[in-house]
């Protein structure tokens, strides 16, 4: 392996930090832009949004679920398992929901947005489309970008929702709680600060994975070799920054909110 | 239509192009030699604006697209035609999208309009049976055909060639030269063609296109030099031969001996 300075591998990384900050910058202001591509829209929105909904269902009706089924055990212990419906919607709604419908997107989209524009790039696609007098940045970059922050927020609702139905078939079966009870108490719990939170999380996540995802198929070099690290790279990077941007948004809402 | 003053460009370290100079004249077709990564397929990047050079100034069209904004630059695009190396075709696209993807980003044009530019540009590639395949279900020689076509749609003042016949088959190779001449003597077009092969820019040299008879013919003896045709190399950044066929046969500097023989 190839040893690199350090000098050189911080020079690297404020270039590469430049280039997706204007990545990311023009992705927003060509939504003011003329052409604005809403066929390219409506097909990416189909592709992220319909084409996660499997994965976004699976995966949210096994953790509210898994959730139910932890948190039972302890409540039981207080006697306080009819607040498992409590437990499971603040956890889902401010929390999970949001996280785990970033991650699994994340995972299916970033890596698919990096191969798809890398194998552009490395085939010449991007160069011809430039040639051609079209911008890929409002061509490619933007539809994605604003399809992804569009559906991620619909797929976080639908995911905190199956995330209380899985809670509740456990609840219900598994545990004896009244069907009528778990979901009382599930609704009583939430404010709207809970909701707001829940809510407001996905619009960044979306917006961390289109952007991440681009820049990394925009910035692949070496043929399928690079189209490959850029995949690998693009999933890595969107997962990491949204743990990261989730504490410091999650603490930013708390203290505006003066959470108790 | 198309000038460069002393530019260079280098990447990662590495010059490329070290302030080269070169005009293509109204009509003319210019063949640009040179071995593997001697710049050639850049000096097309740079003229159609795709690259920044480090310095110098490159006009394109009396535009100089050095101060040009990405912006800017997409307006000047649209009169310039290029044939990439591997054809660039968008792959997701159907033949008939791919030639008629300029028309489509205009804007403005329904499908029933679009139909008439893109039979005669297939037409002019003799690829009309291919307008609903996609370019996997094409060979190489096919996507070539379809990327001249895609570029001349428009019928740009400029067209630029990048190697158009590099691992094609002989028979194929003439007939991607047939379509270059055909495009240069019938419709006059300036361009710049990066090739390796020294044998095709010699056909483009010593052939017509004959509109009558709808094919290329040998130039009679004693018309050499009258095709718009120049040969420009390049070694080690710098332009070491610009001129005519005539010229090149005739240089005493023993690479370009050595290239051509």
């Amino acid at each position: 392996m190839e040893l690199i300075s350090p000098t050189e591998f911080a020079k690297e990384t404020v270039q590469s930090v430049q280039d997706y900050s204007l990545l990311a910058g023009r992705s927003v202001a060509n939504l003011f832009r003329q052409p604005r591509y809403f066929a390219d829209m409506i097909q990416q929105a189909d592709l992220i949004g319909f084409g996660s909904l499997p994965i976004i269902v699976l995966t949210g009706l096994s953790i509210g679920a898994e959730l139910a089924l932890n948190s039972a055990n302890t409540l039981e212990r207080f006697g306080s398992l009819s607040l498992i419906g409590q437990l499971v919607s603040v956890g889902m709604v401010r929390e999970l929901g949001p996280i785990i419908t970033g991650l699994m997107v994340a995972g299916r989209n970033a890596s698919g947005m990096a191969s798809e524009l890398g194998s552009m790039v490395v085939t010449e696609q991007i160069d011809a489309m430039r040639a051609l007098g079209t911008d890929p940045l409002k061509k490619l970059v933007a539809p994605r970008v604003v399809s992804t922050t569009f559906m991620l927020f619909f797929l976080t609702i639908i995911s905190d929702l199956l995330g209380l139905f899985g809670g509740s078939i456990v609840s219900v079966f598994l545990f004896g709680l009244n069907w009528h009870q778990y979901w009382n108490t599930a609704y009583q719990a939430l404010v709207f600060q809970d909701v707001f939170m829940g809510l407001v999380k996905p619009l960044f996540f979306g917006f961390i994975i289109s952007t991440v995802g681009c820049y990394y198929g925009m910035t692949a070099r070496g043929g399928t070799q690079g189209v490959g690290r850029a995949t690998t790279q693009a999933v890595v990077a969107s997962s990491v920054l949204i743990l990261i941007v989730d504490l410091f948004v999650t603490k930013f809402l708390m203290a505006v909110f003066a959470y108790r | 239509m198309i000038e460069f003053e002393n530019v260079s460009i280098a990447f990662e370290d590495k010059v490329v192009l070290d302030g080269i100079s070169l005009r293509l004249d109204k009509g003319e077709t210019k063949a640009i030699f040179g071995i593997a990564g001697s710049g050639k397929s850049t000096i097309l990047k740079l003229s159609l604006g795709l690259l920044k050079p480090d310095s110098g100034h490159i006009y394109v069209l009396g535009e100089d697209v050095t101060e040009m904004r990405e912006e800017q630059l997409f307006d000047l695009r649209r009169k310039i035609g290029i044939v990439f190396q591997e054809s660039a075709l968008f792959d997701s696209l159907t033949v008939r999208e791919n030639v008629a993807y300029r028309l489509l980003e205009e804007g403005n044009v329904s499908e029933d309009e679009i139909e008439k530019p893109v039979r005669e540009a297939l037409s002019f590639v003799e690829l009309e049976d291919t307008v609903d395949k996609f370019p996997s279900e094409l060979s190489g020689g096919m996507r070539r055909r379809v990327a001249i076509a895609r570029a001349i749609i428009t019928h740009p003042e400029i067209l630029l060639y990048d190697s158009p016949t590099g691992g094609l088959d002989p028979v194929t190779s003439t007939t991607i030269i047939q379509l270059i001449v055909k495009q240069r003597d019938v419709y006059k077009t300036s361009s710049l063609l990066v090739t390796h092969r020294l044998q095709d820019a010699f056909v483009m040299a010593t052939h017509y296109f004959d509109r009558k008879a709808n094919e290329m013919r040998p130039l009679p003896p004693g018309a050499r030099g009258d095709v718009p045709m120049a040969f420009l190399i390049l070694r080690e950044g710098k332009v070491i031969f610009d001129g005519d066929a005539h010229q090149l046969a005739q240089s005493k500097d023993e690479y370009i001996r050595e290239y051509i023989s």
